[in-house]
């Protein structure tokens, strides 16, 4: 097991100060902080590698194209999947999602049926609600209970032949619930239905291995697992990447252009028309690199500890509610405080350095199922200690006491 | 009083306050205290969507001045409403709409105006300034 002090010192940012206070930085769910080697790597690339990549005869370009397929390569390793063309690197989560709803677009036909969750973020309802509309597919809802948790016998009465795809997410963003994908995926198969999961949550906690699980499509960002903005990942099947059409046409795309006819490059390639952001890519390899290094066994474990310190801690407080009470959580607790808006409660924590998230967390419809206006949403990362914690607590009993 | 004099009033009054804390209380007071909406108007047609909170307003024009009145589901929402009712309502349309808010910078409170904050306030005070940009018309 690592030694949190020590690991600190990896991330500048959590040594700054925020309204006089220290920072403490419980929004990990929103975006990871980025330690200094993948600061490095991005000061590095710039400085020693800057050129495009997969065109030019040069050095440079040569050593840029050689970083950035390596980076392609360690995250090829990490998902375990079969082919490095099997991951396409996209600018995030939501981009990769769209990328594979276009892709439907030719393949479905009315009458089809799309299954997502009601544990969705807006980003992966919206795409779909998108693709539907174009199709004429039908978009159908697995509801979930009172604790955050899929009705899975209610997704099995939803499956059917009409069945062609299934998006969930592993993490919902907005309660912290894993849901059982392996199920979901393997009862979606039995009915001939493709799979994406939605990994953004998911891969900051846990290394989602996708040979293991069979899926079909699982995409996430670079930004969530400590590494940078604006870099994300698609992982496709082989064959299901071969039978998508591109979704953006461009330079990098194509083998051969005339103006009668364009015929595409290879995987990856066909999904990745332009410059892609070389330097995210590359730190997204350092990103995973990094956190390997520590170890997932270890981050999940140590995170659990966390959860469960702030979980009891919370609960101390009288009033508090918490939202997505499954047994199967990562660390994130959303949860209002009776009586009390919580944007309340945000803004006065803010003034005392203390970073959550407040709001719908972007996905309005579990919202609307508790009938509330939003939640406070604290989310830790590895690098998060027991002393921010009761940090936290002094700052919400502060708040508590303000407010009402 | 004009618009600038509850201004300078405000700025007076802010002064006394030694840090953040004590602000928030009396803004989170002000919000309390205040009846600010009639129920009747609290509608749908009348909501601004802030993201993160909710702001009703509602205007009518008495004597040749604008009245507003307002209300939010967040309190400190409410008690930055309650400081911008009090400087901005119940004065004549071209006041409102020649009037600004740099003085919430000045009471310490800037933070809540931030376009970022999602709290829907910059979309109220955008509000008000079209009422009064509507009155104002009548009135030509």
């Amino acid at each position: 097991m690592f030694k949190v002090e020590d690991l600190r010192h990896d991330f500048p940012i959590l040594s700054r100060k925020v309204n006089g206070k220290p920072l403490v930085y419980f929004d990990n769910a929103a975006t990871s902080q980025t330690p200094q080697v993948v600061i490095d790597t991005i000061v590095d690339y710039y400085s020693n590698y800057n050129a495009n990549i997969h065109r030019g005869v040069h050095t440079l370009s040569q050593e840029a194209t050689d970083l950035y397929e390596n980076a392609r390569v360690k995250i090829q390793e990490h998902f375990n999947a079969e082919f490095a063309h099997e991951i396409i690197l996209t600018s995030g989560t939501t981009h990769s999602i769209n990328l594979v709803a276009n892709g439907f677009k030719d393949l479905l036909k009315k009458s089809d049926e799309v299954i997502v969750s009601a544990l969705e973020h807006h980003s992966n309802i919206v795409p779909w609600q998108m693709l539907c509309e174009q199709t004429g597919a039908v978009l159908k809802v697995i509801p979930m209970n009172q604790e955050g948790e899929l009705i899975m016998s209610e997704y099995e009465n939803l499956l059917s032949n009409k069945t062609k795809l299934v998006f969930v997410n592993h993490i919902s963003n907005a309660l912290g619930t894993i849901n059982p994908i392996e199920d979901i995926i393997s009862k979606a198969h039995e009915v001939g239905a493709a799979v994406l999961i939605d990994g953004a949550q998911a891969c900051p906690h846990l290394i989602p291995d996708v040979q293991a699980l069979d899926v079909d499509f699982y995409v996430a960002s670079a930004h969530k697992m400590c590494g940078p903005t604006g870099v994300g990942m698609l992982y496709g099947k082989e064959s299901w990447l071969k039978k998508l059409p591109p979704y953006q046409g461009g330079g990098e795309m194509i083998a051969e252009v005339t103006f009668e006819k364009t015929s595409y490059a290879d995987l990856p390639h066909k999904f990745e028309a332009g410059t892609p952001n070389i330097c995210g890519g590359i730190a997204f390899g350092a990103a995973i690199e990094y956190m390997n290094s520590i170890g997932f066994h270890n981050i999940a474990q140590y995170e659990l500890e966390l959860l469960d310190y702030a979980t009891n801690q919370l609960l101390s407080i009288e009033g508090v509610k918490i939202y997505g009470t499954s047994q199967h959580k990562t660390s994130l607790i959303s949860f209002n405080l009776e009586g009390i808006h919580p944007y309340d409660i945000g803004a006065i924590l803010d003034k005392l350095g203390i970073a959550v998230r407040t709001g719908h967390h972007c996905a309005q419809p579990i919202m609307e199922f508790y009938n509330i206006p939003g939640t406070i949403r604290a989310s830790f990362a590895f690098y998060n200690t027991k002393e921010e914690i009761d940090m936290f607590i002094e700052g919400l009993k502060k708040a508590k006491m303000m407010l009402s | 009083m004009t618009i600038k004099e509850i201004q300078n009033e405000l700025i007076d009054e802010f002064s006394m306050f030694e840090d953040w804390e004590e602000r928030y209380q009396y803004m989170i007071d002000l919000g309390k205290d205040l009846p600010l909406i009639d129920a009747q108007f609290k509608t749908k047609d009348n909501i601004i969507k802030g993201c993160q909170s909710k702001v009703w307003v509602h205007a009518e024009m008495q004597n040749g001045r604008v009245v507003f009145t307002a209300d939010s589901d967040a309190i400190i929402t409410k008690g930055i409403i309650a400081i911008l009712i009090r400087t901005f309502s119940n004065q004549q349309p071209n006041d409102i709409i020649e009037a600004n808010t740099g003085f919430i910078d000045e009471i310490g409170l800037k933070e809540h105006l931030s376009p970022t904050r999602a709290n829907g306030l910059v979309s109220m005070i955008k509000q008000l300034k079209i009422y009064a940009i509507a009155y104002q018309t009548q009135l030509n």
